[in-house]
């Protein structure tokens, strides 16, 4: 016969006041957590070392670098179009963002982002927007069902779905898509691909209000965020930090709007900014850049020259047959066009001496791309000014005093990449 | 207030410490003669001159040249929006140039992981460790002569032992050819 035995629960604060007299030694005593390289919340390798008080953190130490693949390193040694595809690989939630920031920076370099056709430039600006709507869906749906509201995750990643229908159309490639060249983009859009956009846009609206009836007013999310890990002003800026954390914190900065590049200051859209700076905070502004974004989109397929089949021919490539491949029927028949086939696939294009910086607002903030060049088709040194990076190392200052179950909260609510941050 | 109206004020303030303005597709420059002076020049563009967000600091190894290094460091100010590249070189025997930190506290793994690719050391730095690679990793891989297939390592367990991650790959030519560094075509040695 099995025997039943009653099993007495105290409170958890009697408990805690017991053990403190039962056990003084452990009073004060650190205790070291390792957090990650593989921990669910840590969305990728990030490692936390967390030293302890009870549940408060008292010191965190971020441990980086398990994705590192010597970016910097591999692009010193190909021409500026083979490095393309690597960019894929840095953000790897928004490739396509990555894609256009760093043909912006190279076209930067050669002078020439001023002659990109308006064409080119508006299909530039709807495929930074769907990254950065993407982006956000992905943070948001991980932020959220860290915290346990897994219905989130479900939504966003449907509307995720889509977006990658979307890619998959435009570049054939779902994930790493390398749909920008130097000088333009791969191919024009494919017939319908408009319509399939505003379909999406028609879609998204009404699914990310269902995401905001869950969250935004829900008890449990506002009680899990509110309040948490606040960043001030002051520290924001110092901090370096860039994007949705950035705005989140107070401050409208925005380069879509402060160092506008593209089309867009002929487009109309908002810049929100939070007002305490807390994961909340953090959490409205990226909602509310997603219903910009696609405010931008729709205006872009009104404007686009060309409309959706591009009956008028627009260009999608500046003409300079010194910097984008031609035509291949004319390589096959014109003498100039195969020399520039020759010299473009062999040598890359000729790029002038000097050196320039180029910031894109990227869905986690500010991308930049530092290339100092010597001439000829490589960069002599290419830096990668990661936002991840730089917004990660704000961790040692904010997690002190929060609570060890807070940790994820703030995790998600940073929403970092760290195929970015460790290049 | 543009970028060039700050860059006059300071020169008045610096004097022959700063070079004159160089612009190359609207980013202005500046060159600081003297690297010692790096973290008085960057707070006095901080504080009184509005730069107050540091966007970025990036090394760059002049291999062949002497002074060896170059430090880029790319000032913004949010409220004026002014962008201002600041560039300073240091020689290889030293290695070695005042700190940031107190003026940003970005710069804090900004310059870790300069020392950790390159070998410059911050002076004053609170936590000067290796950043990327792991702590006791003996090479510092972004400089020139350190080869893009990699350096076989002591610390076998830690990270790849062996020489090439390029090896083993779908291009791989006959067995018995040349290893993976010489196949490498666009492999930079020391020598050239």
């Amino acid at each position: 016969m099995a025997m039943v035995q009653d099993i007495e629960i105290r409170d958890s604060a009697a408990r805690a006041a017991q053990a403190a007299e039962e056990l003084p030694d452990i009073q004060d005593e650190r205790m070291v957590l390792n957090m990650g390289p593989s921990h669910p919340a840590t969305h990728g390798v990030l490692r936390i070392v967390l030293e302890l008080d009870g549940e408060i953190i008292t010191k965190a130490d971020p441990d980086i670098g398990y994705l590192h693949r010597g970016d910097e390193k591999i692009a010193e040694n190909m021409t500026y179009t083979q490095f393309i595809p690597y960019t894929d690989r840095l953000d790897y939630l928004a490739p396509l963002a990555n894609n256009v920031a760093y043909a912006l920076a190279v076209e930067k370099l050669l002078g020439i982002e001023k002659d990109l056709p308006p064409r080119c430039q508006h299909i530039r600006v709807m495929c930074a927007e769907l990254a950065r709507i993407s982006a956000h869906l992905l943070g948001l749906g991980a932020f959220a069902m860290d915290l346990g509201a897994v219905t989130v995750f479900l939504l966003t990643f449907t509307e995720r779905e889509k977006i990658y229908n979307l890619a998959e159309a435009i570049s054939g490639a779902r994930f790493t898509t390398s749909y920008t060249r130097i000088g333009g983009v791969m191919r024009d859009l494919p017939p319908g691909w408009l319509a399939l956009c505003q379909k999406f846009c028609d879609e998204f609206i009404p699914a990310l209000n269902e995401v905001e009836t869950l969250l935004t007013r829900n008890r449990i999310w506002v009680d899990r965020v509110r309040g948490l890990a606040v960043i001030s002003k002051a520290d924001a800026i110092d901090y370096g930090l860039s994007g949705p954390n950035l705005r989140g914190s107070g401050i409208e900065w925005d380069l879509r709007k402060n160092q506008p590049y593209l089309c867009y200051p002929d487009l109309e859209f908002d810049i929100p900014t939070g007002s305490v700076g807390d994961c909340y905070d953090r959490y409205l502004v990226r909602m509310e850049e997603m219903r910009q974004s696609v405010r931008i989109l729709q205006q872009c397929i009104q404007k686009i020259p060309g409309g959706a089949d591009n009956q008028t021919n627009e260009p999608v490539n500046v003409p300079d047959g010194k910097v984008v491949l031609p035509p291949k029927q004319n390589v096959m028949t014109k003498m100039e066009e195969l020399i520039h086939q020759f010299i473009l696939v062999t040598q890359g294009m000729n790029c002038p001496p000097g050196e320039i910086y180029f910031g894109h607002e990227n869905p986690k903030g500010e991308l930049g791309f530092y290339i100092n060049s010597r001439g000829g088709g490589t960069p002599y040194r290419m830096k990668i000014r990661a936002p991840s990076f730089v917004n990660l190392s704000i961790i040692p200052k904010i997690f002190p005093g929060c609570l060890i179950s807070d940790t994820v909260a703030i995790l998600g609510s940073l929403d970092f990449v760290m195929g970015e941050c460790d290049r | 207030m543009t970028a060039l109206e700050q860059v006059q004020k300071l020169k008045t303030r610096f004097g022959d410490l700063i070079s004159e303005p160089a612009e190359f597709r609207g980013e202005i420059t500046l060159e600081i003669a003297d690297a010692e002076n790096i973290d008085e020049v960057c707070r006095h563009a901080k504080n009184d001159l509005g730069f107050d967000y540091l966007v970025d600091i990036s090394s760059v190894d002049d291999y062949g040249e002497d002074p060896r290094w170059t430090l880029v460091y790319h000032l913004r100010g949010l409220t004026h929006g002014a962008e201002l590249r600041l560039k300073t070189r240091v020689g290889e025997e030293k290695s070695e140039l005042p700190t940031v930190t107190t003026v940003w506290g970005t710069a804090n793994w900004h310059e870790r992981e300069i020392y950790d690719m390159m070998g410059i050391r911050f002076r004053g730095h609170p936590d000067l460790r290796r950043i990327l690679m792991w702590e006791g990793y003996p090479y510092f891989p972004l400089r020139k002569d350190f080869p893009l297939a990699g350096k076989p390592t002591d610390l076998p367990g830690v990270a790849f032992t062996k020489p090439a991650p390029l090896e083993g790959g779908p291009f791989v030519t006959a067995p018995g050819g040349k290893d993976a560094i010489e196949r490498e075509p666009r492999v930079r040695t020391p020598e050239d």
